[in-house]
């Protein structure tokens, strides 16, 4: 197997603020494939957007601690310099924001905006001919009379169209790789389809890699071949996405799943959702981060802090103290609109502890 | 529902048109037609969805049914009584009896009061409980009813997660037991874990206070669980309307079809086999509507010299939805692109 574009290596990212040490990102490790979608799935504070934009050197402030490895293309981009990010960010590596209006200055002309993205790596690019590859680029990303709206400033497009305006922005560059954040959530449900059908087309024809970032289960579904779930700034569950809405093993993934209405289940299903709410960053709870919300919670599980370990399909990973088969009986039940509680008693929580319990390194 | 259901406010030829003002003199120039012309009933006890994209209307129809905006023109009936026309002080009494929940509990609370006093406000402003010792024993149990702790009483909204926040605005909204509330999106700013706490709340608060809920949001999902009927609305004017299971089973109108066929469905395999249908193009501008059937030049069914010249009346449909359209869809056409065709 070749190296993959993109691996992150226990990447941690610690602020320093007023309040204490917010251990946003602590020990995230993924890899993306080149041409390949990554969905990272988490709620607010969950670390996923910090985890990307770390990334792309954007989280390089006074107060942040990073340590772990980013390495893109065979280059360590955490040991970059200031200079070498700017040749990558944009270039290589681009990126498109939730908002498309606060992304795009209101006194240019996407024109000149896209024009700049160009020649800032390309400059030996005429600005006639970095105009020539703007147009191309509206064109590519459905805006109409491509020509004409070249010459038009941000406001003149609604919503959707700024979405694609920015996505044509980050694919200027020809990246190998394309963090989405959110790109979607700011939009309609009818514009929303539009942009992720986008960003799978330009996936396949242009080969890029994507990292998908959102809180929402139904977009990850349509854009992504593998997904993580993070919580509390660490990836709980990770495969493929198949294996991860269909036969999920960490009691978080589940309440996810059961919380959401969705149009292909009967309508009067009963939602069930997470107790509680995320914990903080600052005063992390020993052992399992997500035990004060889990329904099948043991003693032990609040002492020991369980690690990524083998779970059950191909690249199946899961930090879950509860024994597999375990998992497995809850997740069959809960599967079937059994509640959390009812599933506890059918299946019964074993003291014994899964793969994840790190023999030696249990933490004081 | 009962078989006769019990009308509670009925709206007819509701219209709001925001007159649009240029130049030295400020002129009206034009006007965005927010609301165009909406007809519905609200039945006692149910949950009435308004569905449609940003700028469809449904926040301004329910803001003029809740009368913090005088419509251009139409009638609400609140029990047989039109209330379109009333004055700020003849709407007072009123006021008790429709509440809103808003979408933002963080902007929508006083971040200088205490949850405590904005859940007490409604007692003092209608002179209901004037009593402090009372009204701050009839806050708590409200607390209590809504899931949240009444030695909480004195903090300020800043202290609450969102979804506490979220509660807050319930508590505040059902204080007076009021017989309808609006709620205009009141889960979209939320985690989708803490979305299904604040769906289940409501859901029991009405089992147990017989409310009627007008629910507003833009999340088709949401508003499939939640609502027993669901009006869809498209510049400004309601497109289809049925029992959440007619309009979710078979939707007749083609754009209720494509904003179903939208919707990312959460299970990758069902998300391979569905042929989405993707709208082309944004909705066009409310200030200059397209004439007849203001969907035809998004639609894909649409048909020259029809759907351009004749305006289509909302009548029922095969199936027993509501719809205006000259062509609605037909059986095999959902049955491929709409996931809840088959649920």
């Amino acid at each position: 197997m070749s190296e993959p574009l993109l691996q992150v290596e226990d990447l941690r990212v610690h602020f320093d603020t007023e309040d204490g040490l917010v251990k946003a990102v602590d020990g995230v490790s993924y890899t993306v494939g080149a041409g390949q979608a990554l969905g990272i799935v988490g709620e607010s504070g969950s670390g996923k957007s910090v985890s990307s934009m770390t990334v792309m050197g954007l989280t390089r402030a006074s107060n942040a601690h990073i340590s772990g490895r980013v390495v893109f293309d065979g280059k360590d981009l955490l040991a970059a310099t200031d200079e070498e990010m700017r040749a990558i960010r944009g270039g290589q590596i681009a990126m498109i924001f939730q908002d498309p209006l606060s992304s795009l200055h209101p006194f240019y002309k996407i024109g000149d905006q896209l024009i700049e993205a160009r020649r800032v790596h390309h400059h030996e690019e005429s600005k006639a001919q970095a105009r020539d590859r703007a147009i191309e680029m509206l064109s590519l990303v459905g805006i109409p009379d491509p020509r004409s709206r070249v010459d038009s400033y941000p406001h003149e497009f609604s919503g959707g169209m700024r979405q694609r305006v920015m996505t044509a922005m980050a694919l200027i560059n020809d990246p190998k790789l394309l963090i989405a954040d959110e790109p979607t959530t700011a939009l309609d449900v009818t514009v929303q389809a539009q942009i992720l059908d986008l960003i799978m087309k330009l996936q396949h024809e242009l080969d890029t890699a994507v990292v998908m970032i959102t809180h929402d289960l139904g977009v990850v579904a349509e854009v992504a071949e593998e997904i993580a779930v993070m919580y509390a700034g660490r990836i709980v569950e990770k495969g493929l996405a198949d294996t991860i809405f269909a036969e999920p093993e960490h009691p978080y993934t589940w309440g996810l799943l059961n919380s959401i209405p969705r149009l292909d289940t009967p309508r009067d299903q009963e939602l069930v959702p997470i107790p509680g709410r995320p914990p903080s960053l600052i005063t992390r709870p020993p052992g399992c981060s997500f035990a004060p919300r889990c329904p099948y919670v043991r003693e032990s599980h609040r002492r020991i802090d369980p690690v990524l370990a083998d779970a059950e399909g191909p690249g199946h990973l899961v930090a879950c103290l509860l024994p597999k088969p375990t998992r497995r009986a809850l997740w069959s039940k809960l599967r079937d609109g059994v509640q959390p509680e009812e599933a506890k008693q059918a299946v019964g929580i074993p003291e014994t502890l899964s793969a994840s319990a790190p023999e030696q390194e249990v933490k004081a | 529902m009962s078989a006769t259901p019990d009308t509670l406010l009925q709206v007819r030829g509701l219209y709001k048109h925001f007159p649009i003002r240029a130049g030295l003199l400020q002129r009206q120039v034009g006007a965005v037609k927010a609301v165009d012309g909406v007809d519905f009933d609200v039945y006692r006890g149910e949950t009435l969805g308004l569905v449609g994209e940003s700028g469809c209307g449904k926040s301004t129809t329910a803001r003029l049914v809740t009368r913090l905006l005088d419509p251009t023109a139409g009638t609400i009936s609140w029990e047989g009584n039109d209330i379109a026309n009333l004055s700020r002080s003849e709407l007072k009494p009123l006021r008790r009896e429709m509440q809103m929940i808003f979408q933002d509990p963080y902007s929508s609370l006083n971040p200088r009061k205490t949850v405590g006093t904005i859940i007490g406000e409604p007692f003092i402003i209608h002179g209901v409980e004037p009593d402090e010792g009372k009204r701050k024993k009839r806050v708590q149990e409200l607390m209590e009813q809504v899931g949240l702790n009444p030695e909480h009483y004195n903090r300020l909204p800043h202290q609450f997660s969102g979804g506490q926040r979220q509660r807050i605005g319930v508590a505040r909204a059902i204080a007076l037991k009021p017989k309808l509330i609006v709620a205009d999106e009141p889960v979209s700013a939320l985690d989708v874990s803490i979305q299904a706490q604040i769906l289940n709340l409501l859901r029991d608060l009405q089992r147990e206070l017989g409310l009627t809920i007008i629910f507003i949001a833009h999340d088709l999902s949401v508003v499939r669980h939640t609502c027993d009927r669901v009006a869809v609305m498209y510049l400004g004017r309601i497109v289809e309307m049925a029992p959440s299971d007619l309009l979710y089973g078979h939707p007749r109108h083609p754009y209720t079809g494509a904003l179903l066929s939208a919707v990312p469905v959460p299970d990758p395999r069902l998300a391979r086999n569905k042929t989405r249908q993707v709208l082309t193009g944004d909705v066009p501008s409310p200030t200059n509507p397209p004439n007849a059937c203001r969907f035809h030049t998004r639609c894909p069914k649409f048909v020259q010299g029809t759907c351009d010249v004749v305006d289509p009346p909302l009548e029922p449909k095969e199936g027993g939805n509501v719809a205006a359209c000259h062509f609605p869809l037909s059986d095999e056409e959902i049955a491929s692109r709409v996931p809840t065709a088959a649920a």
